[in-house]
């Protein structure tokens, strides 16, 4: 039995992995073929930094990135303060689901719906809205908030009602209990948040090829429009880039959890260490 | 000369009404916690509001710390209206039940923390915290997370964090209640002797009446968000004023009798001296008689005659039940007397306490259900305190 499950985790994790490994070691082959592998070389990899448009793109996606994700979090963290203080229980509930919906929602209706809006606020008198970074801007801090959300609350929920109370009584004012208390306890939240949002951003492609203009692209509408007729090799080496930088990403997310989570355990540890101690 | 003027100085001071509630009320959600207290504190003082769990201890020290208001009536802090002063104006510290730690800040830090929120200056604070620390016996422990110290040190930390403040009001909910039997008597003996060196007044709410009667100045006892009492600890447990607080504090038999005349009282068929007077003739009352001072003689001496159903070695005494007429009493002695047994008792004059007849009256039965074990589970349990301070706060939520 233990071999068997053995097989079909390498099953699995081949299934899963397979297609990206052959991408990533094809983007290393130095005839732009798929059917053989001549020899290892970096040829794609100076073609895409020659690629003026490709370089473009990675610093749209990127500004896009870091600014939806940052504005998110910021959003984010808000509300998930506020939805923490919120007190009829139903109605905490009912926030949360609300804005849990445009996680579960297909990428599509969402990428339409945002679409739709833009088009109608761009034909209302005296808004001046254009398809292009601020409409990308918008759509994916929308599409980020929910994610930050998701990663702060449960770190609000966690924190002991009687800190912000001891603020207070030690001389902060709310908005100091605040800075100096809460905030220093969900950060671990907030950079995961932010990580997780910072990658969503940018790899996001179906709500992003419907909210952009031709002269605003991302990395993914890139090589989208570069691959839809024939294959170019340099996106290769563009996907195995963006790989790894995601792999880089998540597992810096990781950290960050793992981090707060052990610390948490070396907490609870130290606790019933104690405990034993005084009860002996 | 001098040295009286200086004794009539510190009266004086001691006089002065430090905090005073007056007519406070509060309702959650419709139901009433506290009914129109009414309660002064004077500077300097130890006073213990007690009371068991749901009797609004809590909530009137939280009144007093800022972090409700009161549905009615007014608070003064040195005779100035502090109704809507913010917790963070006012000169009250508070010691949070489950100590409320800042989790991010090392000990120093945390202790650190209030006088950097007031801006003092650094060598100013560095001082103001080792000194604190020493006062708590954690020197050494500046650098240590706060985590990883033990329930009795985290305690001393918060202890500390508000004693660093020089506030004029300690506020203390439920400090101890987290920490094992020894570890809170030695904090009983610390928080006890701080209080005389510091000379701040100390708030202090429990529901261990023990703790209370061994730390206070002046105690209060609570129920049903009503004071019950407000006196001394020796006071409040010779002299209970209703049935509900001779049985909080303490063990006692509580009977029901007649005052026949001033210093007669007449209980379990007898007749009896006492020294209470001002009852009206034949007025039915509540009788007091504290378990070690029922004196045990043979039968045939006694004024009153029964069985022993039970003994319980207790160390320094024997805890026995013994039945006289349907009523289960409990005597401390220290001579053993063996279970079927039949003994009489003596009760002195000055043993009896007589009450006036209240709301308490005829609640609290005789020893005939009494079980130690299930009395000291319902104490220790600190799951079930946690679900009734889950209550408490969730309550203040709506």
């Amino acid at each position: 039995m233990k071999v068997l499950s053995k097989i079909y985790m390498v099953i699995v994790f081949a299934l899963l992995y397979a297609p990206i490994i052959v991408l990533v070691l094809f983007s290393f082959n130095e005839k732009g073929s798929l059917n053989q592998f001549t020899s290892f070389s970096f040829y794609w990899y100076k073609e895409l930094f020659r690629d003026a448009t490709a370089l473009t793109a990675l610093k749209n996606s990127l500004y896009l990135a870091v600014a939806s994700s940052v504005l998110a979090t910021v959003i984010g963290t808000l509300a998930a303060f506020g939805i923490n203080r919120l007190r009829s229980k139903y109605i905490k509930t009912a926030v949360r689901s609300v804005t849990n919906i445009p996680m579960m929602n297909p990428d599509i209706v969402t990428g339409v719906s945002m679409m739709l809006l833009f088009v109608f606020a761009a034909s209302m008198p005296f808004l001046p809205i254009k398809f292009g970074f601020v409409t990308m801007l918008i759509a994916h801090t929308t599409f980020n908030i929910p994610y930050v959300i998701l990663s702060v609350l449960p770190r609000f929920a966690q924190m002991d009602k009687h800190l912000t109370e001891a603020a207070l009584d030690l001389g902060c004012t709310p908005a100091g209990s605040f800075f100096r208390v809460e905030l220093p306890f969900v950060l671990p939240g907030i950079v995961s948040g932010l990580m997780l949002g910072f990658t969503l951003s940018l790899d996001d492609f179906v709500i992003s090829h419907f909210v952009s203009s031709p002269d605003f692209q991302t990395l993914p509408l890139y090589v989208y429009t570069q691959t839809a007729h024939k294959v170019k090799f340099s996106m290769y080496a563009l996907c195995a880039l963006m790989v790894f930088a995601i792999l880089v990403l998540m597992l810096l997310v990781n950290f960050a959890d793992s981090f707060s989570v052990g610390k948490a355990k070396v907490k609870r540890k130290n606790k019933t260490k104690t405990e034993v101690k005084e009860n002996g | 000369m001098e040295e009286t003027k200086i004794n009539e100085n510190k009266k004086k001071m001691e006089q002065t009404k430090i905090i005073d509630l007056k007519n406070i009320s509060k309702s959650y959600g419709g139901d009433p916690v506290l009914k129109n207290i009414n309660l002064y504190i004077r500077d300097k003082e130890f006073v213990t509001l007690l009371g068991p769990s749901g009797c609004g201890k809590t909530t009137t020290l939280r009144i007093i710390g800022g972090f409700e208001q009161p549905d009615e009536g007014d608070v003064y802090f040195l005779s100035e209206r502090i109704n809507d002063v913010p917790p963070y104006k006012r000169s009250v510290n508070t010691v949070f039940q489950r100590y409320a730690l800042f989790p991010h800040l090392n000990v120093y830090e945390n202790v650190a923390f209030g006088l950097r929120v007031a801006k003092v200056k650094n060598d100013e604070i560095s001082k103001r915290v080792k000194e604190t620390l020493a006062l708590v016996n954690l020197k050494g422990f500046e650098k240590r997370a706060v985590t990883t110290l033990s329930g009795g040190q985290q305690q001393r930390v918060a202890i500390a964090r508000a004693l660093v403040n020089n506030p004029k009001v300690l506020l203390l909910d439920e400090p101890l209640a987290a920490l094992d039997l020894k570890l809170r008597k030695d904090m009983q003996n610390e928080l006890k002797a701080l209080h005389e060196r510091t000379g701040i007044t100390f708030i202090y709410v429990t529901h261990d009446q023990e703790e209370a009667l061994s730390m206070s100045d002046t105690i209060v006892v609570m129920a049903d968000g009503r004071i019950q009492q407000i006196g001394t600890p020796t006071d409040i447990y010779n002299e209970p004023k209703n049935a509900f607080v001779a049985d909080f504090i303490g063990e006692s038999n509580i009977l029901d009798g007649v005052m026949i005349d001033d210093y007669r009282a007449k209980f379990a068929g007898v007749e009896f001296k006492c020294l209470d007077s001002g009852f009206d003739k034949n007025e039915p009352v509540d009788i007091v008689v504290r378990p070690e001072d029922v004196d045990i003689v043979p039968a045939e001496k006694g004024m009153l005659k029964g069985t022993v159903t039970g003994v319980t070695f207790k160390g320094v005494h024997w805890e026995i039940i013994v039945d006289i007429k349907g009523f289960k009493w409990m005597i401390q002695t220290t001579d053993y007397c063996a279970p079927d047994s039949v003994i009489g008792v003596y009760i002195e004059p000055d043993a009896i306490h007589v009450m006036k007849k209240s709301e308490y009256s005829g609640m609290f039965g005789d020893y005939s259900s009494y079980s130690e074990e299930f009395d000291e589970l319902s104490v220790a349990d600190p799951e079930a305190e946690e679900q009734t301070g889950e209550k408490d706060t969730e309550a203040a939520d709506e």
